[in-house]
């Protein structure tokens, strides 16, 4: 018993580390975290993996050979003492029971054995020199709940290692097989990494595409994985995903063919979260999602002259870019087709007023509706551009036009590490809805040879109004090149950078003022400049007009951090979803909830059925009743009280 | 055959007008809704009628309450006009049948209920006890009146939405309050023992507390949809009988604290007693700055640092129980009762424990793939059986009784107490929806 205890003390702390310690991540990470040296002794004691630790599953084997010797130990004996009725106990024996009365006379035996046959006693009468005992018995069943629930402690065991990694272990030590940790594609997988179709239980994933198939799963195995052929091929017909009208999921499903090896389909059918189906013993799980490679288009603009070429890829690939001379990696990521953000509260949410806020706190704990600005963002898809250096620029493209209070923006999100968040660019849309406008500004802007001409449209109006009338017009058209060529060399931070070098501190307000006005100007005229070179026509000149205008300045200034001059503006996309499947064989499943009725079956008995065993001796016109309980408590004591009142009728001598 | 009819003969006319009203209910929701719902619901819907009417012919007062419950809550229901909107204007469902209107009600009849039974234990009045009692009966009424309010309202925020109210953290607080409520009303009317309360109802008033503070801080208590894993009628069994285990649990811990400070012994040294009440404000001083500093000082570690937070509150709570042995030794709780009541309790709870925790391997296996997974909630509610189990065996096969074992119940608390909030909080894993 102590060691029972003690092993189960060891079970219990090796079980918090297990969820403490995140299990099964790949060791690189535990490398990053733990360093070198607590890994090279936390590897080989299993840390990382505890509940699948020799030393673990040993635990467990001995509490399973502690708990079986237990019963051996004490079954027969408890049987032998559920048959008995006891029905030789001495007097002495039983004026030695805490609860007993004794009285003068004779109770009625017939009432007698009504009472106790209402009560749910059997019992077995005995006379012999002229004493007569009843001794009675209930609750038999409270001595089997022992049994019961120590017994489904080792069929659970059993069940256990019928399904856990036991059997893979010993054909690790035993059978040659060795676990892969290459990055190979599944066909390349060396036999001796591979379990076959017969393998008596499993647990693996496998992701398939929409359209594809496989007949494969990936087992996890500490550092690497084994392939585990599946008895028939899954086939991945379409994934299903629903949304609740807050963007939270609501449901996944993914349509399935299963067919044999010779190509016969045995099943079809839909797998949805908490709905598996069970093909050939094996049951098959919807545990993930993803994009699974879907065709992407895209419009290719060159950031510095404003054309734009088409660009074709796949999501979830990677393919050669070229920029200018540069040579880049496009790797594509995924494609997510909503995008449902919280938009941040409502206008009618944030009070400033502190009485009206704690009313309001009132209000909002009163209703059980969340109130939320969501807002569908439409299509997104991240990529990364990695330069031939290996320096990665992470984007995530959206693809729907983004309305800001009457406004439209195409939005770009830019990063330079993956630990940053993205720093979005608004790039806002013509009256066509389209990019175009704002991208022949920009590289207006960005073009030297237009400067003379806008810096003498600017001049021509300044002087027209009388703003500048006291300057010389050289000079300001002088300064507002000088302001285009700052602005072109990197926008709003290099025209800072600029006044920062260049003029004392106490003027720079006024004089950033200023520049920040002449630029203003030059850029409606940058887009007059640059409408005629397209040969279109010029702006409207109206407030709406004049917004687009400053948010083209302020997404051309912020484009300058964007890495690589390149913006690809997805146009289109073809959905190709993938799903993620877990497939298992558990054989013992069945034996652990078998032990689990039993453990609930015998924990039940053990604590609702009170054993007790009543004698009625009768002797020399005198009686003696005495009660005993396997447990004693308050309940029991009224019990006896009970069965005092009827069944010795006159208040004896009750010691 | 005989006895059966005997034992009926001899029920109450109540207890047959009770059952009669509970299969009426349950045969209008079969008739109403049972077309919408799948065989296992249907077999739940059965098997709860059945259930309530045992429960209501094992504890008589079942018989008034869950009528009243059911009254109220249609009360609410009907004063909705299938509009949620209404909440906010219509008078009686803004200021009471509303289910978050009920829920704060509760909240001020359980802290009432408190501060009467501490009143009542103190000044040995019975008639404050007796009101403490009345005031839980009436929280307990408003728990179970705003969760089926709830229910309700959950269907009026769409048809896709609806569902029962188990299935987030704040959703299971009020459930366990309810049940750790009716559990203690159970056990002090049938071993006459009311002045537990004062205990009982201190682990509800930090339930309570938490409820307000996850209300009006974390804005939990709007009706989320279900995630998909949580879509099944696994849930509605075996949310309810963790619950019971919790509730159980929750319970005899504070019983043991009764007995402890109930038990009459030896008085501390004066030294022992300044030593310990300096460790005991060391220990909350270092608490309070580690939770105010803690991400200045271990931006790394958060799970660690709540971890040890956590320990150190408890570690200032065994010390403040062993520091004050007996001091309440001179008023009404008699240690035996306690202690009788704290077994049948952890019994029940861990009879409980084990079906749910089955339950659970049983929903795993249909929804994550195995029934059992080592997640950290799974291996932590092993962890909480092997406890009760390790209590049990030394209670009915080694005999053991007295302190050793309130101590034993009180330490229980701590580790469930993690496995329910601490492995939400702190650790990752497949049960995260049930975070903070």
């Amino acid at each position: 018993m102590r060691f029972a205890i003690s092993l189960l003390t060891v079970l219990a702390i090796a079980s918090i580390i297990g969820t403490v310690l995140k299990q099964n991540e790949p060791y690189t990470n535990y490398h990053f975290e733990f360093g070198d040296f607590w890994f090279s002794i936390f590897e080989p004691i299993g840390l990382f993996d505890v509940y699948h630790a020799g030393w673990f599953l040993g635990i467990l084997g001995f509490l399973i050979v502690s708990v079986s010797l237990c019963i051996y130990r004490h079954v027969p004996g408890m049987l032998r003492d559920i048959k008995s009725y006891r029905e030789r106990a001495s007097y002495n024996s039983l004026r030695l029971i805490h609860h007993h009365a004794e009285i003068d006379g004779t109770p009625d035996q017939a009432a007698t054995e009504a009472w106790l046959k209402q009560h749910g006693f059997r019992w077995k009468t005995r006379t012999e020199d002229g004493v007569t005992l009843l001794a009675a018995k209930r609750g038999s069943w409270q001595k089997l709940g022992y049994f019961f629930a120590h017994s489904a402690i080792v069929v659970i065991c059993i069940g256990f290692i019928i399904d856990g990694n036991l059997p893979l272990k010993l054909r690790e030590v035993f059978g040659g097989k060795v676990a892969e940790t290459r990055d190979l594609p599944q066909s390349q997988v060396p036999p001796h990494s591979r379990l076959d179709a017969s393998n008596l239980s499993f647990r693996g994933n496998v992701t398939l595409s929409e359209g594809g198939g496989g007949d494969v799963v990936f087992l996890n195995a500490g550092n690497g994985y084994f392939v585990q052929e599946l008895p028939f091929v899954l086939k991945l017909k379409q994934f299903h995903v629903e949304h609740y009208s807050t963007g939270q999921p609501k449901r996944f499903a993914s349509d399935i063919d299963v067919f044999d090896h010779a190509g016969k389909l045995l099943k079809s059918g839909t797998v949805e979260v908490n709905k598996p189906l069970i093909v050939d013993g094996v049951a098959i799980y919807q545990s993930s999602f993803g994009d699974g490679g879907s065709p992407l288009q895209f419009a290719r603009w060159d950031l510095m002259t404003g054309q734009q070429t088409t660009l074709a890829g796949r999501s979830q690939s990677e393919q050669p870019f070229q920029n200018g001379q540069e040579k880049y990696t496009l790797e594509f990521g995924d494609l997510r087709v909503f995008n449902i953000e919280n938009m941040g509260k409502l206008a009618a949410q944030t009070s400033a007023v502190a009485v009206d806020q704690f009313s309001q706190a009132l209000a909002s704990a009163r209703s059980v509706r969340a109130e939320r600005n969501l807002k569908n963002l439409g299509p997104s898809i991240q990529f990364k551009l990695r330069d031939s250096a290996g320096q990665a620029t992470e984007y995530l493209n959206y693809l729907a036009p983004f309305n800001d209070s009457g406004a439209n923006y195409l939005i770009s999100g830019v990063r330079h590490a993956v630990t940053d968040q993205f720093s979005f660019v608004r790039m806002p849309l013509d009256d066509d809805m389209k990019p175009d406008t704002f991208q022949r500004l920009r590289a207006t802007l960005l073009d030297q040879r237009t400067w003379p001409e806008i810096a003498k449209r600017t001049a021509d109006k300044a002087f027209k109004d009388g703003a500048f009338s006291a300057t010389n017009r050289n000079q300001f058209e002088a300064v507002t090149t000088s302001v285009l060529q700052q602005f072109a060399q990197g926008g709003f931070p290099a025209l800072e950078k600029f006044l920062v070098a260049k003029v004392p501190q106490e003027q720079r307000q006024g004089i950033a003022q200023t520049y920040l006005k002449i630029l203003q100007g030059a850029t409606v005229d940058a887009m007059d400049v640059a409408q005629q070179r397209a040969g279109l026509q010029p702006l409207p000149v109206d407030p709406e007009h004049y917004r687009f205008l400053m948010d083209s300045l302020v997404a051309a200034s912020s484009l300058f951090d964007y890495g690589p001059q390149v913006y690809l503006q997805p146009v289109g996309f073809t959905e190709v979803k993938s799903s993620g499947f877990q497939l298992t064989r558990s054989p013992g499943k069945n034996v652990v909830y078998l032990g689990s009725i039993l453990l609930v079956l015998g924990i039940f008995c053990m604590f609702y059925i009170r054993e007790e065993r009543l004698w009625l001796r009768v002797a020399d016109g005198r009686t003696l009743l005495a009660m005993s309980s396997n447990r004693r408590s308050s309940d029991f004591d009224r019990e006896f009280e009970r069965h005092r009142t009827a069944l010795l009728p006159e208040t004896g001598d009750s010691a | 055959m005989n006895a059966t009819a005997q034992r009926l003969a001899a029920r109450s006319p109540f207890d047959f007008i009770f059952a009669l009203l509970v299969l009426i209910a349950g045969g209008i929701a079969f008739s109403r809704y049972g077309s919408f719902m799948d065989y296992y619901e249907q077999a739940i819907l059965i098997g709860a009628a059945g259930a309530m009417i045992g429960l209501g012919w094992f504890w008589p007062a079942l018989r008034v309450f869950l009528p009243t419950c059911a009254a109220i809550a249609l009360a609410g229901i009907g004063l909705y006009h299938g509009d949620l909107a209404r909440a906010q204007t219509a008078f009686w469902l803004k200021y009471l049948l509303a289910s978050q209107s009920l829920v704060m009600w509760m909240c001020v009849c359980f802290f009432l209920a408190t501060a009467m039974f501490w009143l009542g234990v103190l000044r040995r009045s019975e008639t404050a006890l007796s009101i403490g009692s009345g005031l839980t009966w009436a929280a307990a009424t408003a728990a179970l009146s705003s969760s089926l309010v709830r229910w309700y309202e959950s269907y009026l925020i769409g048809a896709d939405v609806g569902h029962i109210p188990v299935s987030n953290l704040y959703e299971v607080f009020v459930l366990f309050c309810l049940i750790t409520s009716l559990m203690y009303l159970y056990y002090s009317a049938r071993y006459k023992a009311r002045s537990m309360g004062a205990f009982v109802l201190l682990v509800i008033s930090a339930a309570v507390g938490f409820i307000l503070w996850y209300t009006f801080d974390r804005q939990a208590h709007e009706i989320q949809p279900l995630i998909p894993a949580l879509q099944s009628w696994w849930m509605k069994i075996h949310v309810p009988a963790n619950f019971i285990g919790y509730g159980s649990f929750a319970l005899s811990a504070m019983l043991g604290v009764a007995q402890l400070l109930a038990t009459p012994s030896a008085p501390l040294k004066k030294e022992t007693k300044i030593v310990g009440y300096l460790a005991a404000t060391v220990l909350v001083a270092i608490a309070v700055c580690l939770q105010l500093k803690s991400s200045e000082w271990f931006p790394q570690s958060g799970p660690v640092v709540a971890i040890g937070s956590f320990l150190l509150f408890a570690a200032v709570a065994i010390l403040g129980i062993a520091l004050n042995r007996g001091v309440l030794s001179a008023f009404p709780l008699n240690p035996d009762i306690l202690s009788e009541i704290s077994y049948k309790a952890i019994a029940l709870g861990f009879l409980f424990f084990t079906i749910a925790t089955i339950l659970g391997a049983a929903w795993a296996a249909d929804a994550w793939g195995g029934y059992w997974s080592w997640d950290p909630k799974e291996t932590w509610a092993l962890i909480v059986w092997l406890n009760y189990a390790a209590w049990l065996h030394v209670r009915l096969v080694k005999g053991w009784r007295g302190d050793i074992l309130a101590w034993w119940a009180v330490v229980g608390l701590l580790v469930t107490t993690f496995a329910f909030l601490g492995v939400n909080m702190v650790l990752s894993g497949l049960h995260s929806y049930g975070g903070l």
